[in-house]
Formats: C-alpha cells, sequence, structure tokens
C-alpha cells in the first residue's frame, strides 16, 4: 500500500468545466489516476464522458479547472507566475505521450497499414524508418493483422481497422491511451476481438482510460469504473461494487437496462 | 395463377426459369444501324473538309513545324507552366489563409480572391502591362519611411512579366477556392487524429490532409491547366509572341487566316490531349488506396520483414 501512496497520479483532473456555447457539459471533475491504472468511464449518451475525454489531450479546452498529465498542465504553462496558453506546438508535443483510439477508426486512408502505424514514430518521434517498421510488426503481430501490413485500410474489415488503430497509438509508446468508445461503430460481431486485444493491453500494464458502453468490458478489465451523468461524476470504485452493487439511483437505472 | 407460385422458382422446376450464368446478351440490330449510320455521316465530314479547297491543308502542313509557330508554342507552353505552378502555389497559400481562424489571414485572402476573380483576366492583363502609367518607380520602403531599394518600372514590367504576374494571380484566385474546397472536403476525424498524435499543423497537412484532398483537388486543376493554356493566348495583346501571336503575325503577312488559325488550333487540341493522359494518370495515382484488391502491394517483402523482425 505504501508504495501506491508514494506514487504520483499520472492524470490528474480537478473541478473541469467545459461549455458548448450556452450549454454546460461537464460541471466540475475531479479524477486521479495512477499509472498502470484502467479507468473505464460509462455513463447514458450526453453525460459527458467522450467530451471529458477529448479534454484530456486538449481536443477540446476546458473553460475552468485544470488537467495535468504526467505532472505538465494540459494546454498551458506557467510563466512568470503567471498561467499562459501555450501555443499550437506547445500542446502537439504535450500530446505526444497520449495515444488515443476513435470510435470512427480515423486510420489514414491515403496509407497503407504499415505507413499508418510508422507515420508518427518516424515523422514525429524521430524513429529510424527501420526500428518503427519492426516495432510496428511486432505490434500488428500482437493484434493479429501481421499479413495485412501491405494492405489499404478501406481493405479490412471494421474490426480489423480498430486493432490497427490501436497498434498505430501503441507504436508511439503512450503513457496513456484513451479509448473513445472504440468498439459503438462496430458490427456485434467484431466488437470481440477488438475487446480481446483491449483486454490484453489492460493486463500488461497500460494506463487506460475507456468511455465505452460494453459493461461485460468495464467487469472483467477495469481497476475503477467511473459512472458519469449529466457532466458529473455521480458514482466511482471497483467495478465489482459500482456494476455489481450500484449505490446511486441513476447508476442503477443505466446498468438495469444491460440486464 | 399457377405462374406465381414461388415454389416453382426453384432450379430443379420447370423450363422457365434457369440458371443466368447460361445467358447471353440479344443481338440488337437497331443499335449496329444507328452506329454505322453516324460513322456514314462522321466520315462523309471528314472527307468533305479535307477536300475543301477553302481550309489549305497544304499551308496548314507547310506552317505546321514553322520556326515562329514553334518558338510561339514554346512561350504558350512556359508561360502555362510558370503562371501554373506560381498560381498553385500561392492558391494553396491563399487556401490555407482562407480557411484560418486569424481574421487578418482570412480577410486578406478573401479580399485577394475577390478582386482577381471578380476582373476580367484582359484587363488585367494590360493593367500589369501598363503598370508604368500609375508607378513610374517600384520601390521597396518602410510604411512611410525611407526607401531602401528603388527601380523604374518599366524595366522591371517587361511582357513577359506582366503576362506571368497577370495569369499566375488570376490562377491563384480560382486554384485558392479549388484547394479549399478540396481541404474541406477530407474528414475532420482525420485532421481530429494528427492533432491527437501531436503533428504541428504543417505537418498535418502536408502528409494527411493534401494528400487526401488531391482527389477532389486534381479534376478541376486539370480543367484550370486547359484554361490556362487558352488564356495564354490573351497575351498577344501585350505583344507576347505566343503561339496564337505567331500564326497572326503569319497571317497578318501571308493573308492565308483560316490555315493559319488551323495550326494553333490543332497545336493546342494536341497540348490538351496530351495533359488529358497525364491528368488521368495522377487520378488514378492519389485513387490508389480506394481499389479494393484483394492482393497486397508486396506480400513477398512483408512476408520477410516479418521474418526479420522475429529474430
Amino acid at each position: 500500500m505504501s508504495a501506491v501512496q508514494t506514487m504520483n497520479p499520472l492524470v490528474q483532473v480537478r473541478d473541469v468545466h467545459k461549455s458548448f456555447d450556452q450549454l454546460e457539459v461537464l460541471k466540475g471533475i475531479d479524477l486521479d489516476i495512477m499509472p498502470g491504472e484502467v479507468v473505464v468511464i460509462l455513463g447514458p449518451s450526453g453525460s459527458g464522458k467522450s467530451t471529458f475525454l477529448r479534454c484530456i489531450n486538449h481536443l477540446e479546452a476546458i473553460n475552468k479547472g485544470f488537467i495535468a498529465v504526467d505532472g505538465e498542465q494540459i494546454g498551458y504553462r506557467l510563466r512568470n507566475g503567471r498561467l499562459e496558453k501555450l501555443s499550437a506546438n506547445g500542446i502537439a508535443r504535450q500530446r505526444r505521450k497520449i495515444g488515443m483510439v476513435f470510435q470512427q477508426f480515423n486510420l489514414y486512408p491515403h496509407m497503407t497499414v504499415l505507413q499508418n502505424i510508422i507515420e508518427a514514430p518516424v515523422g514525429i518521434h524521430g524513429e529510424s524508418r527501420q526500428d518503427a517498421t519492426r516495432n510496428a510488426l511486432q505490434l500488428l503481430e500482437r493484434v493479429g493483422l501481421s499479413e495485412k501490413a501491405g494492405s489499404y485500410p478501406r481493405q479490412l474489415s471494421g474490426g480489423q481497422q480498430q486493432r490497427v488503430a490501436i497498434a498505430r497509438a501503441l507504436a508511439i509508446k503512450p503513457k496513456l491511451m484513451l479509448f473513445d468508445e472504440p468498439t459503438s461503430a462496430l458490427d456485434p460481431e467484431l466488437v470481440g476481438e477488438v475487446l480481446a486485444t483491449m483486454r490484453d493491453l489492460a493486463k500488461q500494464g497500460l494506463t487506460m482510460i475507456v468511455v465505452t458502453h460494453e459493461i461485460g468490458f468495464a467487469r472483467e478489465a477495469a481497476d475503477r469504473v467511473v459512472f458519469m451523468d449529466d457532466g458529473k461524476i455521480v458514482e466511482m470504485g471497483r467495478p465489482d461494487d459500482v456494476i455489481g452493487n450500484p449505490q446511486h439511483p441513476r447508476t442503477k437505472a443505466f446498468l438495469s437496462r444491460f440486464l | 395463377m399457377s405462374r406465381l407460385d414461388p415454389s416453382r422458382a426453384s432450379p430443379s422446376g420447370d423450363a422457365p426459369f434457369r440458371d443466368v450464368a447460361t445467358a447471353h446478351a440479344p443481338f440488337r440490330s437497331g443499335r449496329l444501324i444507328l452506329w454505322a449510320v453516324i460513322l456514314l455521316v462522321a466520315a462523309n465530314f471528314a472527307w468533305i473538309v479535307a477536300h475543301n479547297e477553302n481550309f489549305g491543308w497544304p499551308v496548314v502542313i507547310a506552317y505546321f513545324f514553322d520556326p515562329t509557330v514553334i518558338s510561339g508554342l514554346y512561350v504558350s507552353l512556359g508561360l502555362t507552366v510558370v503562371a501554373m505552378a506560381l498560381g498553385t502555389i500561392l492558391g494553396l497559400v491563399l487556401a490555407i489563409a482562407r480557411m484560418s481562424n486569424d481574421r487578418l489571414a482570412n480577410s486578406l485572402a478573401a479580399l485577394f480572391i475577390w478582386f482577381f476573380r471578380g476582373t476580367p483576366l484582359l484587363v488585367q492583363l494590360i493593367f500589369w502591362y501598363n503598370l508604368s502609367t500609375l508607378f513610374p518607380r517600384l520601390s521597396i520602403a518602410i510604411p512611410f519611411g525611407p526607401v531602401l531599394a528603388s527601380w523604374d518600372t518599366n524595366s522591371v514590367i517587361t511582357p513577359m512579366t506582366a503576362a506571368i504576374v497577370g495569369l499566375a494571380l488570376n490562377e491563384a484566385a480560382y486554384m485558392a477556392e479549388i484547394i479549399r474546397g478540396g481541404l474541406l472536403s477530407v474528414d475532420r476525424g482525420q485532421t481530429e487524429t494528427a492533432e491527437a498524435f501531436g503533428m504541428t499543423r504543417a505537418r498535418a497537412l502536408w502528409r494527411i490532409i493534401i494528400p487526401q484532398a488531391m482527389r477532389s483537388i486534381v479534376p478541376p486543376t486539370g480543367n484550370q491547366l486547359i484554361s490556362m493554356i487558352k488564356a495564354t493566348s490573351l497575351v498577344s495583346v501585350i505583344a507576347m509572341a505566343d503561339l496564337l501571336y505567331s500564326v497572326q503575325s503569319i497571317y497578318n503577312r501571308t493573308f492565308e487566316i483560316i490555315p493559319m488559325l488551323l495550326v494553333a488550333v490543332i497545336w493546342y487540341l494536341l497540348i490538351t490531349s496530351i495533359l488529358n493522359i497525364g491528368q488521368s494518370y495522377i487520378e488514378a495515382y492519389y485513387g490508389r488506396s480506394e481499389r479494393r484488391s484483394k492482393a497486397d502491394g508486396k506480400p513477398a517483402l512483408t512476408a520477410t520483414a516479418v521474418q526479420e523482425a522475429s529474430h
């Protein structure tokens, strides 16, 4: 226990508020995530969980509070005692240790699978093409798509595309992985292969934040389940407690639809 | 009634239902006759044109490779290449400025496009050519401050520079809108992904967005290039010896107006035909990821690379 207590959280979120015009989507989020932790965020549509995820790597700017990843405040820096907005390039630099997997996969359609994976390592992280290729092929093996290295995304099924997208995000050796509803755009029979890949990653100690509707995945793979509703965290804890024995009426109502 | 019985639709059923694999296309005699008539009319028209002395085909042949014509052709081609290249580069800059959130860049680009698309190219060319009557000297200076360098306008603006500047700036205004349309056609998720991976805006544009935008940029750009070849004929008004100007200079001497114009027409057609072929190759290149071939590009290479990686 003492080891855990002395470790600093990888992600620190304090009183985060976010509005789109008049609509307040996040109404004060507080959350600490330890290195190696797998956090699954559940909640009904419109509860703000995807927006919250996108705030963590500053795809959305927050209006109040702060978010820090690996000890660095995201999107801002302290200079002469005053907080100033980072330049676009400064934000880009912060994002380089955070991997992200999108609902719509968003593979680069004009590049082959291999080119998709080595694009960031070679172009941004300065790895040699040879090392990046070797690493990419190992990652493809890990997600079970070794023979697809030369294919274009369009030639793959949705499940295969999402596994490539996961390999692409892993290729930058991220400290944190964000999954934004990674199985929501998939046909039901393809969901399993993606979840299996993610379960593997969870076991290997990668820090993950997963927004999903897959209760089964949350139960098996999560260290902690966060239930969001109406822009707030209403319940949070071990999956057995939150899913098995929910306390808050909103959590109960949400989970009852999956039983 | 019995013909509607669905059980009869089985392959083992009666004669009316047979496997479509045995089907053949019926012979359509009407279509064949139509083809024959059209070909006959076309052949007859070609024969009439070829034997019409007013077209002066011997003159066309005699002057087709005339040195004056060929040098005019080079001028037209050179102007097209240079003006198009400058126009495309400036157009890209304008398109990016037009799409940026920066109010200043955005309005300057909009103003440029508004002006150069909104005035006739012929008038723009004449203005550039006569710039010295508006500004006798061109200077680089600090605004309201000292002059750093200065040139006589007439030494800077020759017919050649006036033609290049006029054509390129006009082209840039059109290319800006074509490129902007192409950039907008790329899925928003692509920009977002590039951002999430920590790419700078310039890199995201160059590696992710522009290659995808090319599919919708290339066809209208081919159109612009062909327009540009023909637009270069406008520079004959500012005494630039392009293809049209060259044939004009010959028929002013020989009065063989129609044959000489035919020489120019055939050259223009030849160039645009070559450009069309080039365009289809470029389109095929940028559409390569669209093909749904199951055969992977380099299966052998991948296999060896996997082996290498497992060592």
